[in-house]
């Protein structure tokens, strides 16, 4: 587990850019302008870094204009242990996520069109407590999964999340079997569900539905995982090769079936539903 | 082996040692009743109020009774199965067919060792990929051969390797969640001492989950938890008490279906009595889950699972 902030990159150049025109890329510090950033939905044009969006964002890069209809937009976290630990209350935390989201959970709801497709789509927010997997938002992809298995659509999952959230214990817990148990129901009615992996995608989200998939997809670089690279080193006592459970590596070893480009993420999937017949 | 908290009881435990086991004079023997009067009432009170990280200490004691030792004292026979047909065979997960009186069912559950020879070889009870992938294989025949399924869960977590990385920890424990809520079979999972997160709701999907009254269950170890929420290994009881590990805990969440009361002074201290009280439990929980039809026990199994977390 564990969510990051993103560190801001010194500004070491003589020539300091323009705040309101230009932003750097975190990874090879490229100066890029933000109506290109934006362009590319945040991909650099140099080096190919896919940077983390926002839910919202990535519904606008999946779905059609116009066509998104959210589901369950209320649910939101309950407390369910009453929670508190040597920061505070989990309680605070939530209302600090929600202020700073906009949004009442870490995973976003609902169902649109992908090139005029038909899908169901849950899509989880990193910003929201690192994406985590709690109580409700457990329900919030079941409840997808069976509006899915209603409506017979493919469901879409788009992953970014640090695992499962520990403010709420078991509850979080025994979501990955919740989330699970409504894929295994799609899987019996023959409805496609594809696992798109985004950075990160780790932890108790990596060991339920993300990697239950008829269909796996990632985008360059992501981190994809169970265990945290920190844990391994020291339980191995060895250093890790820098591409270890990146997205290239789980290519190589067989767990997933694509890597695409953000650009190309919305044709690729469309493409792919193409072949399922109703 | 006392453990720190049970500091009175290792007292007792010398004076009484320090008493002639022969030939005690009629005072010696009024001490010995009394301090052995002492050492079954403190045990009593101490167990009746263990705080949650004491009882961390107990599901992890050395000497607790362990997949080997439930496989011996309940089941007439057992024929071990070996392997994932893929791989290898995982020796942190033990797996076959048993006998409990009149039940055929398929065992299968986290093994630890006794002894550090013993636990290099069963990697503490962490499980590789290729252990979940036997499980499911055993599973997939417990369904075919129309068996029950009894897991027992005991293990700090899934092995945190990179081989284990490299050949699909994740994928390995998902495809268990998932198949396992749709195996055509009754499932019926005991936590016996660590229920260590992913590594244990790998073989933890049932349609019962029964808890020894000392052992816990966790989405990740205190000490994880501490480290990270408190940035401080130490507070890990702190983290035990927030996390909400215990069985009594985990059936008010209820998550547990049913707890099974271990004796007096936890389970390492009388297993014969504690698998006694688990063998009446289990049998009246195989009476009930063969008895349901398969579509009712799927339905109900996915409605378990649908409820929690759900307000």
């Amino acid at each position: 587990m564990g969510w990051f902030t993103k560190k801001q990159a010194p500004a070491a150049s003589v020539e300091q850019p323009k705040q309101d025109i230009w932003t750097q890329c975190p990874a090879c510090k490229a100066h890029v302008s933000k109506e290109e950033w934006d362009k590319t939905f945040k991909v650099c044009p140099r080096c190919n870094f896919h940077e983390r969006i926002t839910a919202r964002e990535r519904v606008d890069l999946l779905i059609d204009p116009k066509t998104f209809t959210e589901l369950y937009p209320k649910i939101k976290p309950s407390d369910p242990l009453g929670f508190v630990d040597g920061k505070g209350r989990y309680a605070d935390k939530i209302e600090e996520a929600r202020q700073k989201t906009g949004m009442n959970e870490s995973v976003l709801t609902g169902y649109g069109r992908m090139n005029r497709i038909k899908v169901a789509l849950a899509v989880m927010d990193f910003r929201f407590l690192g994406g985590s997997l709690a109580g409700s938002t457990g329900e919030k992809i079941l409840l997808t999964s069976t509006y899915a298995l209603k409506h017979r659509l493919p469901y879409i999952i788009v992953s970014a999340s640090g695992g499962a959230r520990m403010h709420e214990g078991i509850i979080s817990l025994m979501q990955m079997a919740k989330t699970c148990a409504g894929i295994a129901r799609l899987q019996e009615a023959n409805i496609p569900f594809i696992s798109i992996l985004t950075d990160p995608t780790t932890g108790g989200v990596s060991a339920s539905f993300a990697m239950v998939g008829d269909i796996h997809i990632a985008e360059p670089g992501a981190l994809i995982g169970f265990a945290g690279r920190r844990v391994i080193e020291e339980t191995i006592k060895q250093k890790l090769p820098d591409d270890f459970q990146k997205a290239e590596y789980l290519l190589d070893h067989g767990f997933i079936d694509l890597i695409v480009r953000r650009d190309q993420m919305k044709n690729t999937i469309a493409s792919l539903l193409k072949y399922y017949r109703r | 082996m006392n453990l720190e908290f049970e500091k009175a009881i290792t007292e007792l435990d010398e004076k009484i040692a320090a008493l002639p086991t022969q030939d005690r004079t009629p005072a010696q023997a009024a001490d010995f009743e009394k301090l052995q009067k002492a050492r079954e009432t403190g045990l009593k009170e101490l167990y009746s109020t263990l705080t949650p990280w004491q009882t961390v200490q107990v599901a992890r004691h050395p000497e607790r009774p362990l997949i080997q030792d439930f496989i011996a004292g309940l089941f007439s026979e057992f024929i071990e199965l070996h392997g994932d047909r893929l791989f290898g065979d995982d020796h942190a997960i033990v797996g076959g067919f048993a006998t409990l009186d009149a039940w055929r069912v398929m065992v299968i559950g986290h093994q630890k060792g006794r002894g550090i020879d013993d636990n290099l070889k069963f990697n503490f009870g962490m499980a590789r990929p290729e252990g979940y992938r036997k499980a499911m294989r055993l599973m997939h025949m417990a369904e075919k051969f129309r068996v029950p399924v009894v897991c027992f869960i005991d293990t700090p977590g899934a092995y945190p390797g990179a081989d284990a990385e490299e050949r699909g920890q994740a994928e390995a424990i998902a495809r268990n969640l998932m198949e396992m809520s749709a195996l055509k079979t009754p499932i019926i999972v005991v936590v016996t001492g660590e229920g260590g997160s992913g590594g244990a709701l790998g073989i933890g999907v049932g349609d019962v989950l029964l808890m020894l009254s000392n052992a816990v269950y966790s989405v990740i170890s205190p000490e994880g938890c501490a480290s990270i929420l408190w940035r401080d290994g130490t507070k890990a009881p702190e983290a035990a008490t927030a996390l909400k590990i215990t069985a009594q805990a985990l059936l008010k969440l209820k998550v547990v279906d049913e707890i099974i009361a271990e004796p007096v002074g936890g389970a390492h201290r009388d297993p014969q009595t504690a698998i006694a009280t688990l063998r009446k439990s289990l049998i009246r929980n195989l009476d009930r889950l063969t008895h349901t039809s398969t579509g009712k026990l799927l339905n109900r199994r996915f409605e378990k699972y649908a409820r929690i977390g759900s307000y």
